[in-house]
């Protein structure tokens, strides 16, 4: 079996279509995705199981609502590393617990100097604060500058269209 | 929230099973029983303490674009512009920052190829430069909260 995104059919992305917004909360909800498609429980399943096998599904569960669960200080950190040290730094920041996202991304220059981004949680601002000087600390004289944006307003917010 | 629903957002973050009867297998870990289990994660999605439940999608494997956008934008044409940001269906996610790059928002297309077009309509319609900033490696996604 073919993993290459490729390799989806027009089932699979009925799945993802019928399941994005979440599963359904009923007793045997793989079935109900199977009778809204005209198809079996087993299936569905199956593709499902495939799908996260080959990581076009991260996972299947909770997502937890980090703001209402009291997780108020949310900190985009930006670093700028050098080059051929940002993979082992964005591997070293991504394992600490308290860090949901990081990654390596492209600099602007002069105007964006920054390569690694890592979103950073904490309860309030100064818990935030507290973990990204954890970061610095880590980093030492390879972290040249770093920032930390805050989201002040949630302009849109909708699911991922495919 | 008490401890079952602490239990639940907890345990339930990592897996959740693909079988005949998933939230009975689920909640017999949980020691409850699978009614009170779809009861309380019902209750948990209304009162936005779990923002979904199910498959969370990696959207470049399945065959579509993605990146974060950031733009510098002056304050007093902030609102006219994060409007017009909003207005294109691609803008999946949009922040307003405090920061000189005031408004971060991720695009997703159906094609890693219709980034680049999107990106040139959004700036001319606002005016002002998109800066792309696709990421180049991902090193760890998926928090997880104990709550």
């Amino acid at each position: 079996m073919c993993n290459s995104p490729g390799s989806l059919d027009q089932l699979d992305r009925r799945i993802v279509v019928a399941t994005q917004a979440g599963l359904p909360l009923v007793a045997e909800p793989y079935l109900q995705i199977a009778q809204q498609l005209g198809t079996s429980e087993a299936e569905v399943m199956e593709r499902m199981q495939r799908m996260l096998e080959s990581g076009i599904i991260r996972r299947i569960g909770a997502v937890p609502n980090h703001y209402t669960l009291g997780f108020r200080g949310n900190g985009m950190s930006v670093w700028d590393v050098p080059d051929e040290k940002a993979r082992l730094y964005g591997r070293r920041i991504g394992a600490l617990e308290f860090v949901s996202h990081a990654y390596l991304r492209p600099r602007h220059l002069p105007e964006w100097r920054y390569n690694l981004f890592a979103m950073v949680h904490g309860k309030d601002r100064s818990e935030v604060m507290e973990k990204i000087a954890r970061i610095a600390d880590m980093l030492g004289q390879d972290n040249q500058a770093h920032e930390i944006l805050f989201s002040t307003r949630i302009l849109k917010k909708t699911g991922l269209r495919i | 929230m008490d401890e079952t629903d602490r239990a639940i957002i907890n345990r339930l973050q990592e897996s959740f099973p693909i079988a005949h009867r998933p939230y009975r297998q689920a909640a017999q870990a949980l020691g409850i029983d699978e009614a009170e289990l779809i009861q309380r994660i019902e209750q948990m999605l209304e009162q936005r303490q779990l923002s979904r439940f199910g498959p969370l999608y990696h959207a470049e494997k399945l065959g579509g674009g993605l990146s974060l956008c950031a733009m510098n934008v002056p304050e007093d044409q902030f609102e006219r512009v994060a409007e017009q940001v909003n207005a294109f269906p691609e803008v999946a996610h949009n922040y307003a920052r405090d920061h000189r790059f005031n408004i971060w928002f991720v695009l997703a297309t159906e094609t890693p190829q219709r980034i680049d077009s999107v990106l040139k309509a959004i700036e001319q319609t606002t005016g002002y430069p998109v800066y792309n900033m696709p990421k180049e490696e991902e090193f760890f996604v998926g928090l997880r909260f104990h709550v």
